[in-house]
């Protein structure tokens, strides 16, 4: 009975040697610096393991910080995750309050993880839509990580990309919108010009706009959709479906997705330089 | 002294070769991706081959009501080969899909929408039709070309246009944190500049990479997204593969 815990333990430490040892070799080619993650599957793992939902969530955010543990031996500097979209509210209220209640357990521990790494953290979408006390924790969070550069994670919460892009369109008027009323008022403007918006303008009040744009993004569940995430940022992004639930996404299959990252690296680099 | 250099040129000689074993570690695993891409794609060819004759039963019937708008996205570099684009055309349309998007990054396909309008009698370029609701009622054929400059740029001159309707609509700009605009005035302010168009139901992306290249970004949300391959490669079996594969899918829309 004792050399069971053994062998187990051995097992353990072996397959990290070997995990340690095929990402030392991967990372002799060329490495993504940003992995985005859409964390689809968790309510069907919980199904098919004939759990209760909640304990599907939790199964998620356990995996996803394996991931980012992962992507930090890999020297993989952004990760992004899409934690909770705005579409996300019309589920059951049991299940929203469910991941409400995660959202709160992990910005707990993140706190806590943060005090001793340099990681930085990063709440993007329209955190009004959070109660005050979950807002207020992540936006204590995001100021407490703000000078950490090691490793950014940025979770996705109450985001989508059309929200987003209207987000950044609103604030992008109202800023060329002030600065029209000050030449009006000031008459500075002697050729009565207005300034334009350009995409420049647009990029810069994007949510995500502290990070890169994506090198690739993976979708669990074997699903062939962006789901209203992160489509503005990725153009040129190797899109990744893999056919597990996101709870069972282990290092084997990041490999895999990094290698095939690898493969189209040229082409995905040379696309990116023309534009 | 020599002591130590010696140790220093162990550590050289110790990092070199350990150099080299990783190098040759990568190209062993990519050359094992390589030969498994190699097999998978040897058994999609076999089955495409099947399905193009009929054999596979599974593949005879496609709910292709299902589809109102596909969009094909092809890498520029293809885009020239005009006859590939024509031929994938025609295999679509014998499907039953008469609405058509088609895009690549650097406007190619846009210099040559009129000779491909031309293989096709009675199609009509999207951009002639007024509203958006009738076309998907169309009976004819229908096709759109789009390109990058139909995607982020044309948000930014849609921008533009809500800019401008903001300052007449005599707004004062003190609804801080508050929404000024809605999704539906952003459609019409794309449609304003010539880029707005509905939301295909699947996008078929003919390339080397799985990779949207920029599609516009307001219009692909919800919509499927399926790597065919390069479009040199293409298959009419791949192709009723991947529209079968669309008319199983169910869609939650994060519910």
């Amino acid at each position: 009975m004792e050399s069971e815990p053994l062998s187990r333990k051995i097992f353990t430490v072996c397959k990290t040697l070997v995990r340690k040892l095929v990402f030392r070799v991967l990372r002799t080619g060329p490495m993504p610096s940003h992995i985005a993650v859409i964390m689809d599957g968790n309510r069907r793992y919980a199904k098919r393991n004939r759990l209760n939902e909640g304990a599907g969530h939790d199964a998620g955010a356990m995996a996803l910080f394996y991931l980012i543990n992962y992507c930090y031996e890999l020297g993989i500097k952004y990760i992004t995750a899409y934690a909770f979209s705005t579409d996300n509210f019309r589920r059951k209220p049991q299940e929203v309050g469910k991941i409400m209640s995660l959202l709160r357990e992990s910005i707990a521990l993140l706190t806590k993880i943060t005090k001793n790494q340099p990681v930085r953290v990063h709440f993007a979408g329209n955190l009004e839509l959070l109660s005050a006390e979950l807002r207020d924790g992540a936006r204590k969070l995001m100021e407490a990580t703000a000078e950490y550069s090691k490793i950014v994670v940025t979770i996705c919460v109450c985001y989508c990309c059309s929200d987003e892009i209207l987000h950044s369109v609103e604030q992008s008027c109202l800023q060329k919108y002030y600065k029209h009323s000050y030449v009006r008022d000031s008459h500075d403007d002697e050729n009565g010009e207005r300034d334009v918006i350009t995409l420049v303008d647009i990029e810069k009040h994007m949510y995500m706009a502290v990070t890169p744009d994506p090198d690739i993004l993976i979708r669990t569940a074997h699903e062939h959709r962006l789901s209203n995430f992160l489509q503005w940022q990725t153009s040129y992004c190797q899109l990744a479906s893999l056919p597990v639930d996101f709870p069972e996404l282990n290092s084997w299959q990041l490999t895999w997705v990094i290698l095939d990252f690898q493969r189209s690296y040229k082409y995905l680099a040379r696309k990116k330089l023309q534009r | 002294m020599d002591f130590s250099r010696k140790k220093r040129m162990l550590r050289f000689w110790t990092d070199k070769i350990g150099n080299i074993l990783l190098r040759m570690s990568w190209h062993l695993l990519h050359a094992i991706i390589y030969l498994c891409y190699f097999t998978t794609g040897m058994v999609h060819a076999l089955e495409s081959h099947l399905i193009s004759r009929g054999l596979l039963r599974r593949y005879k019937s496609l709910h292709i009501s299902k589809i109102n708008y596909l969009a094909i996205v092809i890498e520029s570099e293809d885009a020239c080969r005009t006859s590939n684009v024509i031929q994938l055309l025609q295999w679509v349309v014998a499907l039953g899909i008469n609405h058509i998007c088609l895009y690549d990054n650097e406007g190619i396909l846009k210099k040559s929408k009129d000779l491909i309008l031309d293989k096709f009698d009675g199609a009509i370029l999207f951009q002639d039709t007024h509203e958006d609701n009738i076309l998907l009622d169309q009976p004819c054929m229908t096709l759109e070309f789009v390109s990058f400059s139909d995607g982020k740029e044309a948000v930014a001159r849609a921008a533009n246009v809500l800019l401008m309707k903001y300052i007449k609509s005599g707004a004062t700009g003190s609804n801080q944190g508050e929404q000024i605009f809605t999704d539906s005035q952003m459609s019409e302010a794309l449609k304003t500049v010539g880029s707005g168009g509905p939301e295909p139901d699947l996008i078929l992306i003919y390339g080397p990479a799985r990779c949207h290249l920029g599609f516009p970004a307001w219009r692909m949300r919800y919509t499927e997204i399926q790597h065919m391959g390069p479009l040199k490669s293409m298959e009419y079996g791949s192709l009723i593969k991947a529209i079968y594969r669309f008319t199983t899918v169910r869609q939650n829309y994060g519910k």
